[in-house]
């Protein structure tokens, strides 16, 4: 079940003042399983490339396939490849509706058309997957945190049980305690399900430490693609696009230009703090 | 797809038409509007047509931009024409079927009234395409001044009106966001019966309401912290001052009625041909 993009375009109100060339000849392939973060400036594309993953934007020009198969042909299941990628918009949040919280993560499956005790069996598996506590069930979406709002929109995408997994900026307007929980929570569930996440972001810090492939989006072109410790090796560039490394790698460049033989490469803290005791020690 | 609307919008551009005040906009098209309804003539819709052409122009608005605000009265356009074109009786039989009759006089005045109605529109969108929100509720509230002293809270109003204004596109684009997280949750507003869709619609209406009134809170916060209380006191950054322009916008505007007041009452009323 991979996804490919082959020389995607697309342009915002053609021939208005207000025309904008969102994405620039983009071509990628997710193959399943895979845990992409996807990074870009405000404005880059980023959100706009993933509304195309499940058909909610219609490229300019170019094709996406899903299974290898070109979504835009004639008769194309539309509602089925939006059940197998599931995406989560930013401030999921801002979509609730229902009386409470069960019956607001069943909207989803009950569109698959499964009946009401599997929709709910979907439901409480989903929200069990987010970790979100079950004396809550029965009260208003509108009454929780930001932070269980968040989980219970998370479940409604979840409970429609999809292959790939988007998520545009889990954690904006969290708490640094809340977005740990949330990040945490989808590792966790990369790990368990084995489904395809793909997180999109504009902090390296936030997706350094979770992913293992990097897109780098700028100006609605893809500019790096690769594992962290190779994008992050360009971490000149990322600073010129308005962009940065985690600040480990600024501690390592830093410590190797004062003559400590460390490598370069760590990524994330606990690496960092090994390869300097580790340098410490030869 | 809902970003289409476009009527009510502003269009920035640099033109003419942008830089007049605000005011002489206001008052232009009331009076443009005005002289739609004192004639009902050819020679003077064809004037009308070209002063309106004229003024499309110079404004550097994409006709398209300008036909597409058309949208949403079609309905009521197509009512007009069809009831006008049935029901009014006058002059020579045309059509003549079953309990339809077309005659003369029908055609004359739904083709007519068609035309009124598209300009009206087409008037009215001229105003607001070049002119900001802000740059609206100024020139509103400086020509409704004189109404204070009857009680009338005239900044409020102009306020109130310009934060509609402002807040059109917002909640557009929010219903167009919500819209598309629904069908992310395989909702379905396309097909079924007119009850059915109805009920499809709860999924938008619910978080739109919501975020309606989160947002008019934040609004109001953040009035309330810049100590906003009203139009008492106030002053403009950028008070309005008429320019040689729009004294010749005035001048322009006032011939222009002269002309289609004159057509309507010394022309022959009948230049018609059929």
């Amino acid at each position: 079940m991979s996804i490919a993009l082959e020389h995607v375009n697309y342009v915002y109100s053609p021939g208005t003042a207000y025309e904008k060339h969102a994405l620039k000849d983009v071509s990628l392939e997710i193959a399943q399983g895979q845990f992409v973060g996807i990074i870009g400036h405000t404005g880059s594309g980023k959100s706009t490339l993933i509304q195309h993953l499940n058909g909610l934007m219609k490229a300019t020009s170019g094709k996406v396939l899903y299974d290898g198969q070109n979504i835009y042909d004639e008769g194309y299941d539309m509602k089925r490849l939006r059940s197998q990628v599931g995406l989560v918009f930013q401030y999921p949040e801002y979509q609730l509706f229902e009386e409470d919280v069960l019956r607001d993560v069943c909207f989803g499956p009950k569109n698959q058309g499964l009946s009401a005790e599997e929709c709910e069996k979907c439901a409480r598996e989903a929200l069990d997957l987010v970790g979100f506590p079950e004396k809550y069930y029965r009260q208003s979406p509108f009454e929780l945190s930001g932070g269980q709002k968040r989980r219970v929109a998370i479940a409604g995408i979840l409970a429609m049980h999809p292959k790939v997994l988007v998520l545009d900026e889990p954690t904006a307007g969290l708490d640094p305690k809340g977005r740990d929980e949330i990040l945490d929570q989808i590792e966790h569930l990369h790990r368990e399900t084995g489904m395809t996440v793909i997180l999109v972001s504009h902090s390296m810090e936030d997706i350094a430490n979770y992913v293992e492939r990097i897109i780098v989006m700028n100006r609605g072109e893809k500019m790096l693609d690769g594992v962290p410790k190779e994008v992050f090796s360009h971490y000149k560039e990322l600073e010129k696009v308005g962009l940065a490394a985690p600040q480990v790698t600024y501690v390592m460049h830093d410590l190797k230009e004062r003559g400590f033989q460390v490598s370069t490469d760590a990524t994330t803290i606990g690496e960092a703090a090994d390869e300097i005791m580790r340098s410490f020690h030869d | 797809m809902i970003r289409d609307i476009t009527i009510g919008q502003y269009y920035p551009a640099e033109s003419p038409i942008h830089r007049l005040d605000p005011r002489v906009k206001i008052v232009c098209t009331l009076l443009f509007l005005v002289s739609l309804f004192i004639q009902n003539s050819l020679p003077g819709y064809v004037i009308a047509t070209i002063f309106l052409g004229c003024v499309i122009s110079m404004s550097r608005v994409p006709v398209k931009y300008i036909v597409k605000g058309l949208k949403p009265i079609v309905i009521l356009l197509m009512f007009t024409v069809v009831m006008n074109l049935f029901l009014t009786r006058g002059g020579d039989t045309l059509v003549h079927f079953w309990i339809f009759t077309i005659t003369e006089e029908g055609l004359r005045t739904s083709v007519f009234m068609a035309v009124r109605l598209i300009y009206l529109v087409m008037g009215s969108s001229i105003m607001t395409f070049t002119t900001s929100p802000n740059g609206l509720t100024d020139g509103l509230e400086k020509l409704l001044r004189p109404l204070n002293k009857i009680n009338v809270p005239v900044h409020e109003v102009a306020m109130m009106m310009s934060i509609a204004l402002r807040f059109i596109p917002i909640l557009l684009e929010e219903t167009d966001k919500i819209m598309k997280a629904q069908i992310a949750r395989g909702a379905d507003f396309e097909s079924g019966n007119i009850i059915q869709r109805a009920k499809a619609m709860t999924p938008i209406l619910v978080p739109l309401f919501v975020s309606a009134f989160r947002r008019a809170n934040d609004l109001a916060m953040a009035m309330e912290a810049r100590c906003y209380n009203g139009g008492e006191g106030r002053t403009k950054m950028k008070p309005l001052r008429y320019k040689a322009q729009d004294r010749w916008a005035y001048v322009i505007t006032v011939i222009y009625m002269i002309v289609i007041f004159a057509v309507g009452r010394f022309v022959p009323f009948k230049l018609w041909i059929f």
